[in-house]
Order: structure tokens, then C-alpha cells, then sequence
């Protein structure tokens, strides 16, 4: 079949089949290398094979061969393999002791298949379909999990419930004076560009002045609950979801129900309650500073003196807008604390579980805030508030 | 098999000063699963009061979960676990969370809450179900802590000592209620051999000096023949529990599968060879 061609220092690996009666033998020969730049693959072989009809024992010889490694292995494991497929006899006997005992361990009883982390492939339909079942039990455990919640609240109110306090005065601090810098630089930022989309519009009509009324209107009942909103997401959300997913990886999650100690009580009240609180006071901020930038605006580019600005801000906008503004905040602060703790409950336990759980946190919770602010707009219209 | 302690149990909790043949523990038919997919099935056996029962079995068979279904962290859906004679799978929220309170639990890496401080840490049972002061819990924990050999430690954070004195601090936080029955999961694992034998002494006094009931989930062999006074052995194969019984026993007339466990992989010749086994 093959002939060995010794053309430079590694020898080509070869195979030659010898029939005797119902016997075959093959005759390895050559240099069984990963490196070497010929390799022989058992698929040739296995396909002579097939053509020798009513064989009955295979051997090997291996005289012949000048090295290997993995390769001839692989090659002799598909071979037995081949032959244990048919019920044709492989004489492992011939074999050097190293490789014989090396292929005993490949064939050996594998580990039992636990049906644990299944792997099978399946059809569009049924992707799609699990993953809208999935989905509707996010849904699900969304709802439970602020049942839950409630519940929690009722026990912490009767003082049954335990309460880590020092985390509550931590998160009290963390969601309100630590998050102005930021909050505060986004508000303006909005401000500004809010300022500048009315003033190039209003500037044309002559109308320059109530770029003060689009800032400000806009800024109390959408813009500032909704940028403090997502700032608290990214900044807040994720933290609770990593922190408490890493407690749940550790085990310590686990620890405190043990204790008979609850970790909604425990971990995440504390967190809704405090978000809840800070929400609003950091509503009212991102209003005042987002004016502030309408303000640098209307100064810098429509030559509208302060005063004026503020006077025309003061008139527009009502005790009503600044109300809307600051109870959508307030629910964007639990939603962005329920999401958080949430994932992180649900976490899995492992590394990667930490990180998705804080990833899935601030999306859910961006989308849920974006979704309840149009809900609550529609509301608003419906009822003429 | 039962131990012979000699001091009184200090009996803290809801168990009724129970005599020493009373079961502390007794599971029955107990069934685990991950969803639908059924891990194991027909696990029964009985603790006697300060006996230390070590679960035995290779990796991944469920020794870690069936620790789980006893402790309250999972729900038992098939089968049921009593503690002196109740059962607490049909107890109400309160009257288990009553049982709850009388484990101690020693999780696989210790589990301390990483924000808060050693003290603080076994502070938090106390605070929580006692109606000590703050100057007492303080003095208890350091008590605690010196009884694992972590004296002088109080106001490290579990972030900044080792895996082998967190797990230590986690002992003495599960101890800190002063349990009716102690829980290890995989105490030994990472440790070094002197820590792990360390550990061993320390479950082992414990339980005759305060006559605490101790459940071990283990497969470190030198542990299972210092510490055991039962084991039970589950099967990832056959998804049964096979047997319970003193492992010093067990090693010699055992069901063939326990036997080869506990000789390290040896092959057994099916009845009990005449081999030596140093326990």
C-alpha cells in the first residue's frame, strides 16, 4: 500500500496490510510524529479495511517503527475502535508494553454519563421555544421576587425581620452623596444638550427665551429621573448584583439561612429601602443641575440674562411636573434595586456567574425604567395630570 | 459505636435532653434531585446523639446536596428528615427555623460574611438570638475564636487571613450558638494534612465535651477512621445509599464498592480478606 520513503531525517509513517487466511496484519513503519509534516490518518486505512471482507484477528507490527507519539495512538485507538465495532479481534498482545497500556486506559470504562449538562443539539422551534419559556419565567421570578420583598418589609415592620443596618447606612451613603459627582455631571450634560436642540428651533422664531421652559419642563418630569435612573443602574444596580451574587458563590447566603436569618430582610430591603429613600433627593439635584446647563446656554449662546432665565424657568413649570418627575424616580430606584439583588440572588455559582448577573442587572433594569416611564406618560395623559 | 463521652450534654436548644440511644437524626426514603433528574433515592439512616456520622462517596455524588436537604436548603420533596423524632420537612416556618437554630454549619470555604470582621462575624447568631450585650458578644467571640486557636484575630477581615484560618473561623462561628448538631461540608479539603488532623481533634473534642452530634461529608480516608463512629456510603452508580456502619468495619465487611473505597481503589475479593487494615 504505502512504502516508507526515508527522504529526510523524519521518515514518513507507513502502513502496509498483509493478508494471511483470515488474519491481517499491519506492518507500521516510520516516523509516528505530530510535527512531522506527513501524517498518515486512520480514515485510509480503515477504508482498505472495509474492502477485505471475512477478516477475523488484526495485528500490528511495530518493528519498523522508528518513533511516535500521540499519532500512532490515535491511530491504533481507531483501528480497535474500528474492529470493536465489527467483532474483529485486535491482538493488542503484539504491541510494545507502553502503547498497549496506554490504549488499555483510552478504552477503559469511561465515566458514567450523568445526563447533568447535556449537550444535544436542537431544532430552531424548540431554541425559540425554550427561549421564550425562559423568559416568561424571568418574568415569573421578577414578580415573586418583589412579593417576596413586600413580604419582607411586613416582617421587618412587625420587628421580626433582621436587618443589617450598618449596609443600610453603607447604601444610604453610596446611592446619595457618592453618586452627585456623577449624577451631577450627566444632568448638566443634558441640560446642555437639551439647550442647545431648543435654541437652534426656537432661535429662528425669534422665540429664544423658551428654550428656559423646554429645559426645564423636560428636565423635571423625563429627563432628570430618567438619567439619575440609568446612572443608578450602572452604578448601583450592578454593584448589589455583584455583591450579593459573589455572597451566593461563597456560600454565604447559604450561611445566613441557616441561621434562620432571611436574607431578603438581611441583604435586600435594606438596599430597596435606602435606594428608594436617596432616589428622589437625587432626582430633585439632577433637576436643579440640569437647569444650571440650560441656563449656560441660553447665557452663553442666546445672550438671555440669568435672572430672565430663571424667572422664565419659575414660570414654566409647575409644583405638578416636579412631583411626576421625582415618584418616577423613586420607582426607578426600586426597580434598579430589585433588579440588582434579584440577578444577584439567581446568580450561579461560579465566576462567570458574578458577571452575568451584574450585566443582566443593568440591562433589565435600563428596560424596565425606559418601559415604566412610557407607561407612566400614558397614565399621566389618560388620567390629565 | 456510640460514643462514650462523659460529660453531661449541654443540651441548649429543642432538644429535649434525649437519652443516649434516642436518634438525633433520622432520614427516611429520602429522595435528591435536580429538577427532575434524580440523584439519588432511598437514603436511610439514624445519628444517635454525639455520634459523628460521616458521609462517604466519590465526587459528585451528592454528599454536598444531601447536607443541603438535612440543613433546610433544600426542599425535601420525596422522603423525610427528623430531628429527636420530628419531622422537618413538615414543620411549619417557625418550628423549623427553631431546629435551624440549634445546627452549626461549616460550609466547604468557611462562608464568613466577607464585610464584616472576624468578631463580627460570630457576633451575628449571638446578637440575633440572644439578648447579650454588646460588651459579652464581643467576649464570646474572642472566646470562640481562641477555642479554633484564632486568639487575637477578632478584628481581621475573612479577606485578610488564610483559607485554612477561615475555615477555623467558620467553625467557631457554627459554634457560636453552641449547636445540637454540627454540620461539615468537606472539612479537610485544601487543607494540609496537619490542619486537616488538626480539625479532626478539634470535632472530635468538641463532641465529647459538649456531646454535639456532628455530621461529616468527607472522602479524605484518614479522616473517615479518626473521626467516624457511623458512616454511610452513596453510590453515584447505583444512585442508592449502601450501606451504614462504623467505617473500621466497614473496610473489612463491607459491600465490596465501600470496601474498595475505603482501601483506596484496591481490588477486594468479594467476601472479607484477611487484610490488615490499620484504622
Amino acid at each position: 500500500m504505502k512504502q516508507t520513503t526515508a527522504t529526510s531525517d523524519i521518515a514518513r509513517p507507513t502502513v502496509k496490510m498483509e493478508r494471511t487466511g483470515d488474519q491481517l496484519q499491519l506492518v507500521l513503519g516510520g516516523d509516528w510524529s505530530l510535527k512531522s509534516p506527513e501524517r498518515l490518518h486512520a480514515e485510509a486505512v480503515l477504508a482498505d479495511l472495509e474492502r477485505e471482507p471475512g477478516v477475523k484477528l488484526i495485528r500490528c507490527a511495530t518493528s519498523e517503527v522508528r518513533s511516535w507519539d500521540s499519532s500512532l495512538l490515535v491511530f491504533l485507538w481507531e483501528v480497535e475502535e474500528w474492529c470493536k465495532n465489527r467483532q474483529v479481534k485486535f491482538a493488542e498482545d503484539d504491541l510494545p508494553k507502553e502503547i498497549s497500556s496506554l490504549l488499555n486506559l483510552a478504552t477503559s470504562a469511561p465515566e458514567q454519563q450523568t445526563g447533568r449538562g447535556s449537550t444535544a443539539r436542537h431544532s430552531l422551534f424548540y431554541q425559540l421555544g425554550s427561549w421564550v419559556l425562559g423568559k416568561i419565567d424571568m418574568l415569573i421570578a421578577a414578580f415573586e421576587f418583589t412579593g417576596e420583598c413586600v413580604i419582607s418589609f411586613q416582617r421587618i415592620l412587625a420587628r421580626r425581620g433582621k436587618v443589617d443596618w450598618r449596609l443600610y447606612w453603607l447604601t444610604l451613603q453610596e446611592c446619595s452623596a457618592e453618586a452627585l459627582p456623577i449624577v451631577g455631571m450627566i444632568s448638566f450634560l443634558t441640560g446642555l444638550i437639551l439647550a442647545f436642540v431648543g435654541a437652534i428651533q426656537l432661535r429662528q422664531f425669534g422665540a429664544g427665551i423658551y428654550v428656559a421652559n423646554l429645559v426645564a419642563v423636560a428636565m423635571a418630569r423625563e429627563m432628570g429621573a430618567i438619567m439619575t435612573g440609568i446612572i443608578m443602574a450602572g452604578r448601583t444596580g450592578a454593584a448589589f448584583a455583584a455583591q450579593i451574587g459573589s455572597m451566593k458563590v461563597s456560600e454565604e447566603i447559604d450561611a445566613l439561612s441557616t441561621l434562620a436569618i432571611s436574607p431578603m430582610d438581611f441583604l435586600v430591603s435594606p438596599r430597596v429601602v435606602a435606594l428608594f429613600l436617596m432616589m428622589p433627593l437625587l432626582c430633585l439635584y439632577s433637576d436643579l443641575i440640569g437647569i444650571a446647563g440650560g441656563a449656560v446656554v441660553g447665557a452663553g449662546l442666546l445672550k438671555i440674562s440669568l435672572v430672565q432665565y430663571w424667572n422664565q424657568t419659575v414660570g414654566s413649570m409647575g409644583l405638578t411636573d416636579i412631583v411626576i418627575g421625582v415618584v418616577k424616580c423613586s420607582i426607578f430606584g426600586v426597580i434598579v434595586a430589585l433588579t440588582g439583588c434579584q440577578r444577584g440572588m439567581k446568580c450561579e455559582n461560579n465566576a462567570a456567574g458574578v458577571g452575568n448577573a451584574a450585566t443582566s442587572a443593568v440591562v433589565l433594569a435600563i428596560t424596565w425604567i425606559v418601559a415604566s416611564d412610557a407607561i407612566i406618560d400614558v397614565l399621566i395623559e389618560m388620567l390629565k395630570i | 459505636m456510640i460514643s462514650e463521652s462523659s460529660s453531661p450534654a449541654e443540651s441548649n436548644s429543642a432538644t429535649s435532653s434525649p437519652s443516649r440511644t434516642t436518634p438525633v437524626i433520622e432520614v427516611r426514603d429520602l429522595e435528591m434531585s435536580y429538577g427532575s433528574y434524580v440523584v439519588m433515592r432511598d437514603i436511610n439512616f439514624t445519628v444517635l446523639k454525639g455520634q459523628v456520622l460521616v458521609i462517604m462517596g466519590g465526587s459528585g455524588c451528592g454528599k454536598s446536596t444531601l447536607l443541603k436537604y438535612m440543613i433546610g436548603l433544600k426542599e425535601v420533596t420525596h422522603g423525610d428528615v427528623l430531628y429527636n423524632g420530628k419531622s422537618f420537612v413538615k414543620a411549619s416556618q417557625e418550628e423549623r427555623e427553631e431546629v435551624q437554630r440549634t445546627f452549626g454549619v461549616l460550609y466547604q470555604a468557611g462562608a464568613l460574611w466577607s464585610s464584616r470582621t472576624l468578631a463580627e462575624n460570630i457576633g451575628l447568631p449571638l446578637e440575633e438570638y440572644t439578648k447579650l450585650s454588646e460588651k459579652e458578644i464581643r467576649e464570646l467571640a474572642s472566646l470562640k475564636l481562641s477555642l479554633v486557636g484564632l486568639k487575637g484575630f477578632e478584628d481581621f477581615y475573612p479577606s485578610e487571613i488564610s483559607g485554612g484560618m477561615r475555615k477555623r473561623a467558620g467553625l467557631a462561628r457554627a459554634m457560636a450558638l453552641d449547636p445540637a448538631i454540627l454540620f461539615f461540608d468537606e472539612p479537610s479539603a485544601g487543607l494540609d494534612p496537619i490542619s486537616s488532623r488538626h480539625l479532626d481533634d478539634l470535632i472530635l473534642q468538641l463532641r465529647d465535651s459538649l456531646g454535639t452530634t456532628v455530621v461529616v461529608v468527607t472522602h479524605e480516608l484518614p479522616s473517615i477512621f479518626a473521626i467516624a463512629d457511623t458512616a454511610i456510603f452513596l453510590d453515584a452508580e447505583t444512585k442508592r445509599m449502601l450501606v451504614q456502619g462504623d467505617p473500621k468495619v466497614l473496610v473489612k465487611e463491607g459491600p465490596p464498592k465501600v470496601r474498595t473505597f475505603l482501601l483506596r481503589g484496591q481490588e477486594v475479593s468479594a467476601p472479607a480478606g484477611n487484610k490488615q487494615v490499620s484504622a
